[in-house]
């Protein structure tokens, strides 16, 4: 604590000891500023893509899709013997068969909204929700092959697996994008630091000569650096943190594009983000500043 | 204080001396010299280990130079101070900042407020104390460059040539100054060609001279 209290506050005397160079202090305002830009950017769409997943797969999860035959000689007999199967089966909060307008609606983007329902063999379709996460489907599936033939349960596996599957790759090329922008923040400031080191490189020896230790030369640059990416990332969070609010606001279970931002807890995530340009900037430019104090004096 | 004991130094191929060995007692007042390019400011720069040895064994107070870190380096820094003819300030700060330097980088700039008008006074650079370094002549650079090697109070006081850019009058100011210094305990070494301002400072002190020429350091003769 002491230790940030001191780099916060700083030497006002070591810090005139060293000039402040106006390129580097430019360059890594900027950079650092555009990099937390592109991390909000990428938190926001990971973030919301993790969570729209994990809302549809949820949903998935806790629900299974019962088709009867298109037989018409047959299909109110099997409807009722399939909704008495159902309605007996422990586990089973909620049994809906979808109506002609319902199934209709479902039809419409691909057939239009002349659809003749009445001609076609349309399979009966009934919704079943169930409560419990280690609901028996296999037995409900074995009874329903029993008591009604030629009807198919979809349990949702066929569809949650590869969403659940595309939202984890979302978030791994996200939080890979994230690592690769605190990469690129650390060799942006590890060759601004080194510039300001060679631009300095008289006064470091001067240093030296009157008995300054490595570490005092190296905290005029390394508090410098810290401040200055954490101040672009700052402003960069902030941009974002705006963009973010601007884009279209919806409900995100129907369309990932109308959910992109920040819920929750997921706030934490882009406010961390100066922190951690700060923390990447302050190792960084220590770790350069050293190397360069040991091979040039 | 400092000791060289058959120490030998050369880059690239050459070899600049060889087999060199020099005792700075405490108190002790030495004057260097030789031609230009007889390795005087390396010999110096070896005794604030600035360089290190090729061969033979450097010992500043009584430690191995070669085995020291480089935070033990700035701290035997603290106890040496170090003139150059060229003086090597840092133009962006005044005189006053330049001089309380060696404070500042070892954390007591809090004494600069007690000592720096004492010296300023002293070296006779009240007046220039918030002037930039190249607003100064080159006498007054020297000064200062002095001032700032002792305002810590080091036990040594190391010199490269610091008369080579001033006139008589100045070179004899600067030389009663280090005098005045050895005086107080002060050891002194001094590179120089002014073999004039050496006979001025044998007639006011017991001064050592030595002499590197073709790589080996002697003991100054008849020419004096």
């Amino acid at each position: 604590m002491r230790a940030l209290l001191e780099l916060m506050l700083g030497d006002p005397q070591a810090d005139r000891a060293v000039p402040q160079t106006g390129t580097t202090v430019r360059l890594t305002v900027f950079v650092a500023a555009v990099m937390a830009f592109l991390a909000v950017i990428t938190l926001a769409v990971s973030l919301t893509t993790n969570r729209v997943a994990s809302l549809w797969a949820a949903d998935l999860a806790q629900s299974a899709t019962l088709r009867l035959p298109a037989d018409p000689a047959t299909a109110d007999a099997l409807l009722l013997s399939a909704l008495d199967v159902l309605e007996t089966t422990p586990g089973v909060s909620g049994v809906r068969a979808l109506s002609r307008d319902e199934q209709q609606a479902l039809l419409e983007p691909w057939f239009g909204p002349d659809l003749p329902l009445d001609a076609l063999p349309v399979p009966q379709l009934i919704e079943i929700v169930t409560d419990r996460d280690d609901f028996d489907i296999e037995g409900l599936r074995a009874r329903l092959s029993a008591q009604v033939p030629g009807a198919i349960l979809d349990d949702h596996t066929a569809w949650r697996a590869p969403l659940l599957d595309a939202a984890a790759r979302v978030r791994l090329i996200g939080w890979s994008v994230i690592v690769l922008i605190g990469a690129t923040v650390a060799a942006m400031i590890t060759l601004a630091a080194q510039a300001a080191l060679a631009a300095n490189l008289r006064i470091i020896a001067v240093l030296r000569l009157v008995g300054a230790k490595d570490a005092y030369i190296a905290r005029a640059f390394v508090r410098r650096f810290t401040l200055r990416a954490a101040g672009g990332a700052l402003v960069g969070t902030l941009i974002g943190l705006v963009v973010v609010s601007l884009m279209p606001q919806g409900d995100a279970t129907s369309s990932l594009l109308l959910g992109v931002g920040f819920e929750g807890g997921e706030w934490v995530w882009p406010l961390l983000i100066p922190v951690l340009a700060a923390i990447v900037a302050f190792f960084a430019t220590r770790a350069a500043a050293f190397r360069r104090l040991r091979e040039q004096t | 204080m400092i000791e060289l004991e058959n120490v030998s130094y050369g880059y690239g191929g050459q070899t600049l001396f060889s087999h060199i060995s020099l005792t700075l007692a405490p108190g002790s007042f030495h004057f260097l010299t030789g031609p230009s390019g007889a390795g005087k400011t390396t010999l110096l720069r070896l005794c604030y280990s600035d360089l290190r040895a090729n061969k033979g064994k450097v010992r500043i107070f009584g430690q191995d130079a070669g085995a020291l870190t480089r935070d033990e380096v700035a701290m035997s820094r603290r106890r040496i101070g170090v003139v150059h003819q060229d003086c090597q300030f840092l133009d962006h700060l005044s005189i006053a900042e330049n001089i309380a330097l060696p404070l500042t980088v070892s954390g007591r700039a809090h004494e600069a407020a007690q000592n720096l008008p004492e010296l300023l006074n002293w070296v006779g650079l009240g007046p220039q104390a918030n002037q930039r370094p190249p607003e100064l002549s080159g006498g007054e650079r020297q000064r200062a460059a002095l001032a700032r090697a002792v305002i810590v109070s080091p036990d040594v006081i190391i010199a490269d040539e610091p008369t080579g850019n001033v006139d008589w009058e100045m070179s004899q100011r600067l030389l009663s100054l280090l005098i005045e210094l050895n005086k107080m305990g002060k050891t002194i070494l001094i590179a120089t060609h002014d073999l004039a301002m050496i006979r001025a400072a044998k007639s006011d002190i017991s001064a050592r001279v030595l002499r590197l020429k073709d790589g080996q350091l002697v003991q100054a003769g008849a020419e004096l």
